[in-house]
């Protein structure tokens, strides 16, 4: 109730502020955020156009992250793009490649004179969305990373010892046993595959998902997702899923609504997913860190981050992106991210505001919160796990969505599926080349 | 000796015709065009640069087994989607038609599907066969049958085959009907004086009067399968498990929309342009002629 009435209220106020002052700078935002992740952007913007009179953020909601970046490549075309352009994560190298289409942030910012310190955001959130030279391309606007959740009631009515060490795969593998065992159904479940048990499965353990730095370096990459580590892991899944201890739900987060109401022991999803678990989970839950392959490659390294950064388009006066500045400088001040860090699971963007969230006791109030942002930030990013930066990394995700389904259903063998996988996904690498080299 | 009427002069005719020419014009030769002109191209998403690439687009797709295997799934979902809409409403239609009393309920309520757009009709179905809550997977499972449409390919299929098929035999209900009524009783009582059964007198009788209205079904629904089931796919299965539902329009969707290959997706379009125009001639060349009015 609180929210939707800060929610009205923050509605009004924009209402107010953009007819009440038509002198003011306008700064469009196109966003995908809905609920009660689009009450919090309103807010925030609510807040940013009340705290200056200069400037008016009008933001607009443009679907889901699909649809947002293709009305902002629409608009493009038409000349009529907003100013700020909210993409998520695997649609970066899309924006990367189209050096005409975009304004680096850094460059934003420079020119703008607002205070900016790229050294004050997290190393691996802003890995993702910085040039290969170090130069901050996008603002990290909405991160997570994958964890494993616990549910603490199922594992005790299948008489596991609820405390067990789930920290790798291997005592993972034996609590799976020992669920089955004891009459748990559906004894693992998993959101965003791909995501999960490929790409972060590969950062994890420190091996290459793709070469070239994971695409970092160049447009000629090729996946190297057919590689022994993860071979191995998807064998093991694919057996789990033969006997009954993995249950596949579907190619996105499906999954979510078995572990909630309590269906699943095991749930390997976003720690994002903490606000709907919370709220709707009637039995104890914990929040593990991602569990890996005990002697296999370098793990635990770091896992990867998934979500959206702020992306800001060309062709605008310099008077609006001085405004731009501003309201990305406002976003990334410490009382609004700590706010929304703590509001919605997803990660602080700057070392400040994860502090300040500890200083106010959240993570002692909400335990778990605090362990995606440690199994983020516990070791210095690598060339494998600073992130992936892949074309038509959308649709090869569906790709390995298909091949992940043949293993799922003892279709092929998970050396099989990604062989196929990858000789599919270097086309598509290939045709992105063409159109971008 | 026929009869026609005509206009005098040249400006009147083409007043009249234009309105639908230039309906025509604007949504669809200048589209038309423009895929056919874009499918020479790999474009990048924002149209700042592109690279002339000729037939290569067309080389891509056809060497890829993958867009091949989605012709054959095209071909298996249409004449499942147009079987299975046309031979119901028929049975429907002609039950309906001997009906003496209430028959304009029956007809009301077997219409009432049409007016559910394909999307909602998909997520509907969904929710009836959903692995977790579906009523009917949830019966299914207790008969001892593992409902899995999330896995399974021939069950997702199956799915999406009914979810489209349900909304079109209302259409293709009202058009039977329509038909039926209007069969000359005096033929059909003729037969029946000559003792001729009710299943005789349909197979020899009814049916091939129905024939113009069942070959214009044909083809609109073999169109409709083609085109207008995109939502019911994109909301119960986004082309998996695998690769077994995706068919061509999904394809030119995932492929333009999703991975932002606007070349890959024009070429798609083109080709499927030429795929419908030959299937269209095919039928009113061959099956046109067993027709008749």
């Amino acid at each position: 109730m609180k929210t939707t009435l800060i929610g009205a209220l923050a509605a009004s106020a924009t209402l107010l502020s953009t007819t009440a002052a038509l002198a003011q700078t306008e700064v469009q935002f196109w966003h995908a955020f809905t609920g009660r992740l689009g009450e919090l952007v309103t807010a925030q913007v609510a807040d940013f156009n009340a705290s200056q009179s200069d400037y008016t953020v009008v933001e607009s909601h443009k679907g889901n992250y699909s649809e947002t970046l293709n009305a902002g490549i629409a608009a493009f075309r038409a000349s009529e793009q907003p100013h700020i352009l909210m993409v998520f994560e695997v649609g970066t190298a899309t924006m990367m490649a189209a050096g005409g289409a975009i304004k680096p942030v850094h460059e934003v910012m420079e020119e703008s004179g607002a205070s900016f310190d790229p050294d004050a955001y997290i190393g691996a959130v802003k890995g993702y969305y910085t040039s290969t030279d170090g130069q901050m391309l996008s603002l990290p606007f909405n991160s997570s990373t994958p964890v494993l959740w616990v549910n603490r009631d199922a594992m005790q009515a299948a008489g596991v010892d609820p405390d067990t060490d789930l920290s790798t795969w291997q005592n993972v593998g034996a609590v799976l046993e020992q669920l089955k065992a004891g009459g748990e159904e559906c004894p693992l479940v998993t959101a965003w595959q791909s995501w999960i048990h490929l790409e972060n499965f590969s950062a994890y353990h420190d091996v290459p998902f793709a070469s070239q730095d994971n695409g970092f370096a160049g447009l000629d990459t090729e996946l190297m997702l057919n590689g022994e580590a993860q071979v191995a892991h998807l064998t093991a899944m694919g057996e789990w899923a033969a006997d009954g201890k993995f249950i596949y739900t579907g190619r996105r987060n499906e999954g979510g609504a078995n572990f909630r109401a309590g269906d699943c022991a095991l749930f390997t999803e976003s720690s994002a997913g903490y606000a709907g678990i919370s709220s709707e989970a009637e039995f104890d839950f914990d929040v593990r860190p991602l569990p890996y392959w005990e002697g296999v490659g370098n793990a635990p390294q770091n896992t990867i981050i998934g979500g959206a950064s702020l992306w800001v388009m060309s062709g605008h006066d310099d008077a609006e992106y001085k405004g731009v500045g501003e309201f990305l400088s406002f976003l990334s001040s410490s009382d609004v991210q700590a706010a929304w860090h703590q509001n919605t699971g997803y990660l602080p963007i700057t070392a400040e505001a994860g502090e300040a969230t500890r200083m106010a006791g959240f993570y002692e109030e909400n335990p778990g919160t605090d362990i995606a942002v440690i199994q983020m930030t516990a070791k210095e990013p690598t060339a494998n796990s600073k992130g992936l930066r892949l074309g038509s990394f959308d649709q090869i995700r569906g790709i390995i969505d298909e091949e992940l389904e043949a293993i799922w259903s003892g279709d092929k063998s998970a050396q099989e599926a990604m062989d196929s996988a990858k000789e599919r996904g270097d086309a598509l690498l290939r045709r992105f080349e063409a159109a971008n080299g | 000796m026929e009869k026609r009427v005509t206009f005098r002069g040249w400006m009147l005719p083409l007043l009249l015709i234009a309105p639908q020419v230039v309906i025509s014009a604007v949504f669809f030769f200048y589209p038309a065009g423009q895929a056919i002109w874009q499918s020479l191209f790999i474009p990048d998403p924002f149209g700042l640069s592109s690279q002339f690439v000729g037939m290569g687009n067309f080389e891509f797709l056809l060497g890829d087994k993958f867009y091949r295997a989605a012709f054959l799934t095209t071909a298996i979902f249409s004449i499942l989607v147009t079987l299975c809409s046309m031979i119901p409403a028929l049975f429907l239609a002609v039950l309906a038609d001997r009906l003496i009393k209430g028959s304009g309920v029956y007809r009301t309520l077997l219409i009432w599907p049409y007016a559910v757009a394909p999307a909602v009709a998909g997520v509907l179905w969904l929710f009836m066969f959903n692995t977790r809550v579906g009523v009917i997977s949830w019966y299914l499972g207790h008969l001892g049958y593992d409902w899995n449409h999330v896995l399974n390919g021939g069950e997702a299929m199956g799915l999406v085959v009914v979810a489209s098929a349900w909304g079109r035999i209302s259409y293709n209900f009202l058009f039977f009907f329509a038909a039926l009524q209007a069969v000359p009783k005096s033929v059909i009582e003729a037969a029946a004086i000559d003792g001729a059964h009710f299943w005789r007198r349909f197979w020899t009788i009814v049916l091939p009067l129905l024939s113009p209205t069942t070959f214009f079904l044909l083809v609109v629904n073999i169109v409709y399968a083609f085109f207008e089931t995109f939502g019911v796919i994109h909301t119960i299965t986004g082309g998996g498990p695998q690769q077994s539902t995706t068919i061509l329009v999904y394809k030119v969707f995932s492929d333009g929309f999703v991975g932002q290959d606007l070349g890959s997706s024009s070429a798609q379009s083109v080709i499927l342009l030429f795929v419908v125009g030959l299937l269209t001639i095919i039928q009113f060349k061959y099956i046109e002629k067993r027709v008749h009015y």
